[in-house]
């Protein structure tokens, strides 16, 4: 345990869980996006959808798909600056089965046409969870560097990713894999110790049967 | 390494004849790889977003609900005339409590300690004295290792979250961080601060968190105050030489088991208490 969790973190308020989770929930959506948003669909559920205005749900959302941080003193006005900078947004209430009480489901489009949806949840203190992206479940925490890949389910592709992470001296923490169904899409969440290169990624993205590449770099704490 | 109890780090500043504040500071630069000057810039950075935030507050500002809003500058008016019930200094002390309260009700920036509902705890105590004095900004962040320390172990051995064990977690265990940082300011030995941690923490026990429309308002921002005076009455009962009977650590467990027995209503869904009034209910469609 970190006596910061304690004593900290600095934050705008009102809600550890419903407006800093919120805000990371987004700045998270942002950067596995690896684009700037222009486009969002937020979905409130459970909680955030019965006390979110109230905490303030929405604009921390919006603020951190604008790539604030829990402690910005603009995440009250995130909804003009998001007019400001070109993020059109549509905030509404949705129902998600066997969800946990604070998810948010987001739609996200950027400004290179790169598509994504997040579906996420806030744990308390700040943590967070992605539970979905693109409708498949991935369930990590973004806590630590986290490479997120989804292939056509064809024989070879975690081989030739955890070898390629090998030679650039990266040590996987966990790996995940999951698919929709035999032979469809399947997805890759590999937690590592150290940080991804740019150049990794462009490379991998270009690897026949690697449909996408998301990657959440470690977060300034 | 992480403390599980109070009686470990007592132990610890016995063996290696360190203070209370050391032990809790040896403990994260070991937890966390890191060394002593990192970990002090850290705290200092909360201590500073603390002193911030008292500053930042504005009496004008009302929550998006409109439930909260100006009562920390009306108390401040009202100290100012200079005919309390409390007397000066704790007169500041509520008003300061208040202020940070509301602050983080209309989604100013604080420091969450150790949660955001009772942020105004810990700088309702320790503002105000720094500011009659000034020249004791190291002996304040050392307090504030105290109350980590005060914190990590009710953390690890309760919760620290009204979700989880009631507003006894959050307003109580700030009480205690809070009772624990002024013993030692006024030179308290470390049996006296995990007594008056104890004492705090006895004295709020089984308070449920009943947040009106689930908004951290009515009451949190006022509990803050309790949280506040509270710690006073038991950093001073330690003071005086008064022992919890309890010992602090079965104190601490003993909250544990009240908030596990409560019933979840009554802990962070804003369905019983004072959540589920008449009025509550009433706010609660109109907003």
């Amino acid at each position: 345990m970190n006596i910061f969790d304690i004593l900290g973190p600095v934050m705008v308020g009102p809600s550890s869980s419903h407006t800093a989770g919120a805000v990371h929930i987004g700045h998270v959506t942002r950067k596995l996006l690896r684009s700037r948003p222009v486009e969002a669909e937020i979905g409130l559920c459970g909680s955030f959808a019965a006390t979110g205005k109230g905490h303030g749900t929405d604009k921390a959302l919006v603020a951190g798909l604008l790539g604030m941080q829990p402690d910005d003193m603009r995440i009250p006005e995130s909804f003009k600056i998001a007019a400001h900078e070109g993020l059109d947004f549509q905030i509404k209430n949705i129902e998600i089965r066997d969800a946990h009480p604070n998810t948010a489901l987001l739609k996200v489009t950027g400004e290179d046409g790169r598509v994504l949806e997040v579906q996420a949840s806030s744990l308390g203190g700040g943590r967070i969870m992605l539970n979905k992206l693109d409708g498949i479940v991935v369930n990590c925490t973004g806590e630590c560097p986290t490479l997120i890949v989804h292939n056509h389910d064809t024989p070879g592709h975690v081989a030739e990713v955890t070898s390629m992470l090998a030679k650039e001296s990266i040590n996987i923490a966990t790996l995940q894999l999951h698919r929709e169904k035999r032979g469809g899409l399947a997805v890759m969440v590999i937690e590592i110790d150290q940080t991804v290169p740019d150049s990794f990624i462009k490379w991998l993205e270009k690897q026949e049967g690697i449909v996408k590449v998301t990657y959440i770099d470690r977060e300034e704490a | 390494m992480a403390y599980q109890s109070l009686e470990e780090i007592n132990q610890f500043c016995v063996e290696k004849s360190v203070p209370f504040w050391k032990a809790v500071l040896l403990g994260d630069m070991e937890e966390n790889g890191i060394s002593e000057e990192e970990s002090v810039h850290t705290m200092k950075g909360m201590w500073d977003a603390m002193l911030r935030a008292s500053d930042d507050y504005d009496t004008n500002l009302t929550s998006n609900s409109g439930l909260v809003g100006g009562m920390g500058g009306q108390m401040e008016s009202y100290r100012k005339k200079g005919d309390t019930l409390c007397g000066n200094f704790v007169s500041k002390v509520i008003a300061q409590a208040l202020q940070m309260g509301e602050s983080n009700a209309c989604m100013k920036r604080i420091v969450a300690a150790p949660t955001a509902g009772a942020c105004g705890v810990i700088p309702a105590v320790l503002v105000p004295l720094f500011r009659e004095k000034r020249n004791i900004e190291q002996e304040i962040l050392h307090s504030l290792y105290v109350t980590a320390g005060i914190g990590e172990v009710i953390a690890s051995r309760a919760f620290i979250a009204g979700a989880s064990g009631g507003c006894q977690a959050e307003i109580g265990s700030a009480s205690a961080m809070a009772a624990g940082a002024l013993v030692y300011l006024k030179g308290g030995d470390n049996n006296q601060i995990t007594d008056a941690a104890a004492m705090a923490l006895s004295n709020l026990m089984g308070l449920v968190c009943d947040p009106v429309a689930g908004l951290v308002e009515v009451p949190c921002v006022k509990r803050n105050v309790v949280g506040a005076v509270n710690a006073l009455s038991a950093a001073d009962m330690a003071l005086a030489g008064i022992t919890s009977r309890i010992p602090p650590d079965q104190v601490i467990d003993a909250m544990r088991e009240v908030g596990e027995t409560m019933n979840d209503s009554l802990r962070e869904t804003g369905k019983g208490g004072l959540a589920n009034t008449p009025r509550a209910k009433e706010i609660s469609e109109n907003i």
